[in-house]
């Protein structure tokens, strides 16, 4: 008994889901880019950072945790839900310390990707300035807090993917922190280089020591293609 | 075993009761150490990281040690406006203390809190659990000199706090609050009698009942009840639960507190025919932990009905009909009264929303179809069972039958709980409470409307101003833009943090606003702030945020010649002045730098 196909459109394009299948991994597999940060596509999705909220039916809602149905009317490339993506990408650069100029993971960081590709300039909110603590304790992997946009696809990847749980949210609000799961740092969790949750890090927050100019500013991932071509790729009839 | 084993072992290490775990290290430690987090861990099965989790999440939890007596001022603008300010400047006085320090010898910490459910006799204070309201200034040293004297024999004072404890304390009471009585509220039967009612009947004639009566949720949202208890019934699960939403956080509100104190039986009578309809033998209260004062006098409620069998086995003598009621204590959070946060907090995790679909009626607590109603809506339906649905659908509007409980406060003659149809004008209720020259009404709470004079003519109804009976009445001397800031800084201070936009937006809204109420903001400013509530409105993941914008939207809605009066003429004002940004500087040199005039 194959599952019974779902079809729905995105901006006027008609395209067929899976049963199971969320709104956003079914754009993905039809080449329809839904701009997102703290979605991934082997992890449980979460719905914490919204960049990937569209109209679905009428409603704003977040393409990552909303399952595809049959007839759905989504809206995703317009300019009222670009500006409202671009504010929050606004919002998560002067929550915390953001300097791309210098910042290990230029060319290669999805948030400074969606700056570009949403057309931020300069953010017109007042820096938050946080006062966030370096752990530099484990021998392999360096945790910038300064850097956390409180994605938790770190804390997913190490409970699901590793078996670990090395990490965790603490506290509420504005205060909220990403926390780890031993007191003097990193060093004393399980943590390892090669865990899933090392490499998920959208930002510079979780980085890998001695590896991080193994390729050069300037030919990183999004130095050569805005963020979202590779899924674009996949449209059928897209250029090469 | 330590105390901490002790106290796993007494809940026989459920991980779904870490709430009343960590309340209960919480009060017999003073604080949860990280060893005790290491301790709760391993005897639970989980991650130190994952108790932390939602140990942090809490207001009423605390990582590091306090006082022994935590006194915690509410302050809201009703408070405010009732002379809070003076009360916690008294306490400063005699504790030699600034606000949220603690005394060297430990014993006490004097702090801020949001609404503590009170706003008809503020200012209020909770003191370890014990509340105390109508505070002045000239009651602070006899409150203080009673602390010192209690229990000195080591540990915290038990919690949840018992009758006796208050006994001592001055201004350790809490009036009853009801003013008018309705139909609702009048003409009280016996306890038991709306579940001798629905026994009479089929479960799907109860629901149908219940439909007919047009029946909506009473905590804001209107969502017909008939249907929830409907799609909970039908959903299929190994247990269906039935919750009762007494996490009244709204600030302004506390019809809840009223009804669980003076009417707890027509509660519990509603919880009990919601079980018969539902096929629930589980019912829970999920009580905010600003009325654990009350837990006692409902512990009493549920023994009493436990002997005259409306809890328990065969209830009613019905073969096969058990249901019992347990309340869970909350512990600081106003993002719990957010159904899905109610539900995860209940299960002992943080109180962040889930997201929906799938809804509580097929995937609420554990996993299992869950029916979650409102203090009063369990009243409304144990009274529709009663006197059936007509009854209740004479009153009110056509789309909003019934009558509604409002709790009023701030700037009138009579605050308190009023019982009045639905369709009832503002102006109507103005009248009522003595507060005919408002300046404005904070309708539903700080994520409610703020309602001009020229709108005292809209109804209270759900087709019109919506809302789950906060009613805050400012006078003419009110700065309306100051309480909307009062508002934002609510929000930045509950915001669960789960989602963008809510967490770093209420923070942006606050900071705009306090730039408004300086008289530092331009007309850019304003357009800005507007941009930027709305897309926190459109962008955030649960009502919170969807709602935080409102006190701002709304006032500027109301008011907008308040906000032109403060707009500086400039195209440009930075968000620092000169004068902070050196602040830091000049507190180091000790002398105040000077400004070059050219």
């Amino acid at each position: 008994m194959g599952a019974k196909a779902i079809s729905m459109t995105v901006d006027g394009v008609a395209i067929v889901a899976r049963s199971g299948q969320s709104v956003i991994d079914a754009c993905d597999a039809a080449g329809i880019y839904i701009p997102r940060l703290c979605h991934h596509p082997e992890l449980t999705p979460a719905g914490n950072c919204r960049v990937c909220t569209c109209t679905i039916n009428g409603r704003q809602s977040a393409a990552c945790v909303t399952p595809a149905a049959n007839g759905m009317v989504i809206e995703n490339d317009t300019p009222h839900l670009t500006a409202d993506r671009r504010t929050l990408i606004e919002m998560l650069f002067v929550e915390g310390v953001h300097p791309c100029p210098y910042c290990v993971a230029s060319g290669d960081c999805e948030l400074q990707a969606l700056g570009y590709r949403l057309g931020m300039t300069a953010p017109t909110e007042s820096y938050l300035w946080p006062r966030r603590k370096l752990d530099a304790t484990h021998p392999d992997v360096t945790l910038d807090h300064d850097r956390c946009i409180l994605c938790s696809r770190c804390i997913r990847a190490s409970r699901m993917e590793d078996g670990k749980t090395v990490f965790g949210f603490e506290g509420r609000g504005i205060a909220m922190r990403l926390n780890i799961d031993a007191q003097g740092g990193l060093g004393e969790t399980q943590m390892a280089a090669i865990d899933k949750a090392a490499s998920v890090c959208p930002v510079a927050c979780i980085v890998i020591k001695r590896d991080s100019y193994r390729v050069p500013n300037g030919a990183r991932r999004f130095d050569k293609a805005p963020i979202g071509s590779d899924i674009e790729a996949r449209r059928p009839g897209a250029k090469p | 075993m330590t105390s901490v084993d002790n106290i796993i072992a007494e809940f026989r290490a459920d991980r779904s009761r870490l709430m009343d775990i960590v309340m209960a290290v919480q009060h017999r430690l003073g604080h949860v150490s990280d060893a005790s987090i290491q301790s709760l861990a391993k005897g639970l099965g989980m991650h130190p990281v994952e108790v932390d989790d939602m140990v942090s999440f809490y207001s009423f939890f605390d990582r590091a040690p306090r006082g022994r007596f935590r006194i915690r001022l509410s302050k809201t603008p009703i408070s405010l406006i009732k002379g809070a300010q003076a009360v916690a400047a008294a306490f400063e006085h005699d504790l030699g203390l600034t606000m949220g320090g603690t005394t060297p010898d430990g014993e006490f910490t004097l702090e801020w809190t949001s609404d503590i459910g009170m706003a008809d006799q503020e200012p209020s204070a909770l003191v370890n659990g014990v509340v105390l309201t109508a505070l002045a200034p000239a009651d602070v040293p006899h409150i203080i000199a009673a602390l010192r004297q209690s229990g000195h024999e080591g540990g915290l004072p038990p919690y949840p706090p018992h009758r006796g404890q208050g006994a001592a304390l001055p201004r350790a009471r809490v009036r009853p609050g009801l003013v008018k009585a309705g139909p609702l509220l009048s003409d009280l039967p016996e306890p038991g009698t709306a579940i001798m009612s629905a026994l009479a009947v089929t479960p799907d004639a109860v629901i149908e009942q219940i439909t007919m009566s047009r029946l909506r949720g009473r905590g804001g949202a209107g969502f017909p009840t008939g249907m929830k208890w409907r799609l909970t019934r039908k959903s299929p699960g190994k247990q269906h639960y039935v919750v009762c939403n007494a996490d009244e956080g709204e600030p302004g509100t506390f019809k809840d507190r009223v009804l669980l104190s003076e009417f707890p039986d027509l509660v519990f009578d509603g919880m009990t025919v919601a079980a018969y309809a539902l096929g629930s033998s589980e019912g829970l209260v999920y009580l905010r932990g600003e009325y654990a004062y009350l837990w006692e006098h409902l512990q009493g409620i549920l023994d009493a009905r436990r002997k005259a069998g409306w809890l328990g086995k065969a209830v009613g003598n019905r073969a096969g009909f058990d249901f019992d009621i347990r309340i869970q204590l909350g512990a600081g959070a106003y993002m719990c009264g957010e159904e899905s946060s109610l539900l995860e907090s209940l299960e002992g995790k943080r109180g962040a929303p889930r997201d929906r679909p799938p809804f509580p009626t097929e995937h609420g607590y554990k996993g299992q179809p869950t029916a979650i109603d409102n203090v009063e809506t369990f009243v409304c339906a144990a009274r529709i069972i009663e006197k059936g649905a007509p009854w209740f659908a004479a009153q009110g509007t056509r789309l909003s039958t019934g009558t509604k409980l409002m709790s009023v406060a701030g700037d009138c003659t009579y605050p308190g709980v009023y019982e009045v149809p639905y369709g009832i004008t503002v102006n109507a209720l103005l009248d009522l409470v003595g507060g005919s020259d408002a300046e404005f009404v904070q309708i539903s709470g700080p994520s409610g409307q703020c309602v001009a004079p020229k709108d005292f003519g809209r109804q209270i109804a759900f087709e019109d101003l919506s809302t789950g009976g906060s009613t805050m009445v400012f006078g003419r001397e009110r700065d309306v833009l100051a309480i909307a800031l009062q508002f934002a800084e609510f929000f930045v201070d509950e915001s669960c943090g789960w989602c963008a936009p809510c967490r770093i937006g209420t923070t942006q809204l606050k900071l705009a606003m306090e730039k408004v109420v300086a008289g530092r903001a331009t007309r850019a400013d304003l357009v800005g702030m507007e941009a930027l509530s709305h897309t926190v409105m459109r962008m955030s993941r649960c009502g919170l945020g969807q709602m935080a914008p409102n006190p701002i939207l709304s006032s500027m809605r109301s008011f907008p010649e308040h906000y032109e009066a403060r707009l500086r003429g400039e195209v440009f004002v930075p968000a620092m002045t000169m004068d902070g940004a050196l602040r830091e500087a000049v507190t180091v040199q000790g002398r105040e730098s000077m400004m070059e005039t050219s």
